[in-house]
């Protein structure tokens, strides 16, 4: 499946009483990167974490308002949470493998725990995922024996990354994947999203400007829970057409 | 300007060092009873212990001889019996908590099994016997199971909220994030992450559950042979140490110290072995 | 717009990976092995709703179970409850011949044994708690605290057995004469010295119910913030002072918990209070005098218990028994909650 646009509508987001997200509107265009930046707790994580039904998970979280991956309508009546997140992949920011599994069962878990259980298939599969994340070379001996949280923190990012890539979504979902790395790791990341954005729709969450000016094709800016700006990543940089943006840009707040 | 020496009164030095010292002695005497009574046990019970002890029934009081294999037996298959009611209820129960119970109804069900950790034995024992004795109008094996499983819910369900609980949320989000289902989330990776938890959290509960006899005493009521089906009455290795313990026949007294002896051995065994895993499971686990 | 961020990286050299990866990425298209045309909708809600019924189920029959204690023993006590009514707490009568049953004696053993039980522990678990957290050399800190919990793994049958052949025995060699003859004063020592009774009954409660008090001392003055006691140590008090002031101080009402907490083990204790009480149903001052407790008459005489009246009364102190306890424990759990938010399983198991 080819990877699709994202076009998001009136969009809002609550914790409890308080509203985290008021109207957002925009369209990501596909298999090109796009950046979410602005200050903390302007509701990045959250407008990402509404993407793929996961804001919904927590305790007292709602969501109101229409999100189209393609031609899916991702709050559509009938449409499983699940489903949507199978076809959404999602690298949050502190690498989370699995613990008690190992390397290739890490990689293999989205479509073993989804019943999908072909050995020779998933042979391939895992090692072309762990080759599309930077990994395989590092880990192709150590496959079964080693666990996932023995590797160093930039590699558990980008066996993550692989994790979520073995599915096959269409959409790329990265929650300030750097953020709990080094500069090198950083920087073999950043590579990586190059080379995705060729395949995928990327869509990353980063509180550093100059990853989202390395990386990005267009960046959003966001303020306490309103999107200010969308535009080509160049254009922000130099020429934002808000006030606010530029005052964020050249840090004078955030 | 400060004086250096006496900067603090003599009565106050006297009074640390004397409540430092009580403190300490305190511990002491805490841990002499431990020693006292494990000596005991292990002095006084390792003369019978031999092999006809583990295997013979006892035999009819006046002949020597004779031993407790029908005890030991029984409270095997009393536990057997018991952790099929305790064990998937604490389990389910704990998971309830941990998974879905961060609200007033956890609150409500937490509360409950804090109470039932509190029922004392005997009361928990005439509930099975009410339950199942009087029904089934004679004493067995099925009663004492029951009595024994519904003691085991509550420690069971309490610890395995505790090591769920342990499995960070991340771990969590990214099955979720994966498009795994919230069932297969909890059962594939959350408990597969907190096993060995629930497994020691299991054994401890065989651990105090094992020793327990009141609670057998108008269920599984005790044989005197061995207990042909569920539905009879059987012998139990604490059950048995109290008959023979308040017998007025030295022999008796002699085979209740022997079954002491087996007894605390495998419930201190389990202990340990608890304390030793789970201090290694703190270091290789979730983190 | 003075800040410029860097240019964007030049893509012209690749590395041998990145082509790799280039390669792999492109052929993607012939690998879609993955079965997206399935739905899974409904089959995945079905399944999360069945797991959470199954899980639902289990906790509803925790509940249920404690509503099955109360409910099974009040249709088992009706006979008694109504023929007695509320004088059964207050009378002295134990008479199974003319059916006649007061809970009194019992109640006032349970009460007694456990008061002395709490009297002998409590100083001795605060102490014990204290020198493993505050004393202990790091080291030794795991085998005394396992030392801890294995007196609390300890069968209550095998307390009473090594109650009955040692320490009773002892209390009647040396200890109670040297209570009669320095305390005999206060009428609490007098009366045969047989080593068992209140007094036997009330030291083996106590060394029971020592773990679980130190444990819970424990776990509420590890929760007492550092900078409490740093105070008062500043402040130039000494290490005894600083534990009164700070510690023992703020925790006073977690450790007020976990004394209650012991007083509701002790109320419930079984075996071992049978075992060494002497199983009689009477009230005296003495502390020498055999005694019986609402547990221990049930475990000694239900079995032998003939007629619907004398059943019934057994299982009305069962009840009684039952209350008594629910009451207390709700009580210490409130107590330890307050201060150690809500996680005292580990004292419990």
């Amino acid at each position: 499946m080819e990877a699709a646009g994202i076009h998001v509508k009136d969009l809002n987001a609550w914790f409890g009483a308080k509203q985290a997200l008021h109207g957002i509107g925009m369209e990501i265009p596909a298999k090109k990167a796009t950046a979410i930046i602005g200050p903390s707790g302007c509701g990045k994580s959250t407008f990402v974490r509404c993407l793929n039904r996961m804001h919904e998970t927590l305790p007292d979280a709602r969501v109101e308002g229409k999100v189209s991956i393609g031609d899916l309508d991702v709050y559509g009546r009938g449409v499983s949470p699940v489903w949507i997140r199978r076809r959404v992949g999602m690298v949050f920011q502190k690498p989370n493998p699995f613990p008690t599994m190992s390397i290739y069962d890490n990689v293999a878990a989205g479509l073993k725990l989804n019943g999908f259980h072909n050995r020779h298939e998933l042979d391939n599969i895992v090692e072309r995922s762990l080759r599309h994340a930077a990994l395989w070379d590092e880990v192709k001996d150590d496959l079964k024996k080693k666990s996932g949280a023995s590797l160093s923190g930039g590699q558990q990012q980008r066996l993550c990354l692989a994790r979520a890539l073995a599915v096959e979504p269409e959409v790329l979902l990265m929650d300030e994947p750097a953020s709990a790395l080094d500069p090198i790791s950083t920087a073999k990341i950043e590579d990586l999203i190059f080379e995705l954005k060729k395949e995928y729709t990327v869509v990353i969450v980063t509180h550093n400007m100059q990853q989202a000016a390395r990386v990005a094709d267009f960046t959003a800016f966001f303020l306490m829970g309103y999107m200010v700006e969308l535009d080509k990543t160049e254009t922000m940089f130099t020429k934002p057409s808000d006030k606010r943006t530029e005052d964020y840009i050249t840090g004078r707040f955030g | 300007m400060l004086k250096s020496s006496q900067n603090i009164s003599v009565r106050r030095r006297v009074t640390n060092w004397l409540a430092l010292g009580s403190i300490c002695l305190a511990t002491f005497i805490v841990t002499i009873p431990l020693f006292l009574i494990l000596g005991t046990v292990i002095t006084r019970g390792i003369g019978a212990l031999n092999w006809d002890f583990l295997t013979q029934i006892p035999k009819p009081i006046g002949e020597t001889g004779g031993g407790m294999a029908n005890a030991i037996v029984g409270s095997i298959e009393l536990l057997a019996v018991a952790s099929l009611i305790g064990v998937p209820l604490g389990i389910g129960s704990g998971v309830f908590l941990a998974e879905y119970g961060r609200n007033k109804w956890g609150n409500m069900v937490r509360f409950t099994a804090d109470v039932l950790n509190g029922v004392p034995s005997i009361v928990i024992g005439l509930t099975a016997y009410a339950l199942v004795v009087v029904v089934q109008k004679h004493f067995s094996l099925l009663a004492g199971s029951v009595a024994l499983g519904i003691m085991m819910v509550p420690t069971i369900c309490r610890t395995t909220e505790e090591v769920l609980l342990l499995v960070p949320q991340a771990i969590r989000e990214a099955a979720l994030g994966l498009g795994i289902p919230k069932w297969r989330t909890i059962l594939s990776v959350v408990l597969r992450t907190a096993s060995a938890g629930i497994v020691t959290s299991i054994m401890l509960a065989f651990a105090r559950v094992a020793g327990e006899t009141a609670p057998l005493m108008f269920t599984a009521f005790g044989n005197q042979y061995w207990s042909k089906s569920i539905n009879q009455p059987t012998a139990a290795l604490p059950l048995q140490i109290f008959t023979y313990a308040i017998m007025p026949y030295e022999q008796a007294h002699a085979q209740a110290w022997t079954g002491a002896l087996v007894l605390i051995s495998l419930i201190m065994f389990t202990v340990i072995l608890f304390r030793f895993i789970s201090s290694r499971s703190t270091i290789k686990g979730a983190s | 717009m003075q800040t410029m961020p860097e240019p964007m990286r030049s893509r012209n050299t690749e590395s041998p990976d990145e082509h790799e990866m280039t390669e792999s990425i492109a052929s993607t298209e012939a690998l879609k092995v993955v079965p997206k045309s399935r739905v899974g909708t409904q089959d995945n809600i079905w399944a999360d709703v069945v797991f959470r019924s199954v899980v639902i189920f289990c906790a509803v029959a925790l509940v249920a179970s404690v509503g099955l204690i109360v409910v099974e023993l009040l249709k088992e006590s009706h006979v008694s409850i109504s023929k007695f009514g509320f004088s059964f707490l207050i009378k002295q009568v134990w008479d199974p011949v003319n059916e006649d049953f007061g809970a009194l004696p019992f109640i006032y053993g349970t009460i007694v044994s456990s008061i002395v039980a709490l009297i002998i522990a409590v100083p001795l678990s605060i102490g014990t708690a204290l020198f493993l957290t505050e004393l202990c050399p790091r080291q030794l800190r795991g085998i005394f605290s396992l030392l801890v919990e294995l007196l609390a793994a300890i069968p209550s049958v095998i307390y009473g057995l090594w109650g009955i052949f040692v320490l009773a025995p002892f209390l009647r060699a040396y200890v109670q004469p040297f209570l009669a003859k320095y305390f005999g004063w206060t009428g609490l020592f007098s009366g045969p010295k047989y080593g068992y009774g209140m007094l036997a009954a009330g030291v083996i409660l106590a060394i029971m119910i020592l773990p679980i008090i130190a444990s819970i001392t424990r776990e509420v003055i590890t929760a007492v913030p550092r900078v409490q006691r740093e105070a008062a140590l500043a402040l130039g008090a000494t290490k005894w002072e600083m534990l009164r002031m700070a510690v023992l101080r703020n925790a006073r009402p977690g450790i007020f918990g976990g004394v209650i907490l012991g007083l509701g083990r002790a109320l419930g204790e079984t075996m071992a209070v049978t075992m060494l009480i002497g199983n009689r149903a009477e009230i005296a001052r003495s502390l020498f005098a055999p005694g019986n407790t609402l547990a221990s008459v049930i475990a000694n005489e239900f079995t032998e218990a003939v007629g619907n009246v004398y059943l019934s009364a057994l299982v009305e102190m069962a009840l009684v028994l039952f209350v008594i306890t629910l009451i207390v424990n709700a009580l210490a759990g409130l107590l330890v909650w307050s201060i150690t938010r809500g996680m005292p399983s580990r004292a419990l198991a």
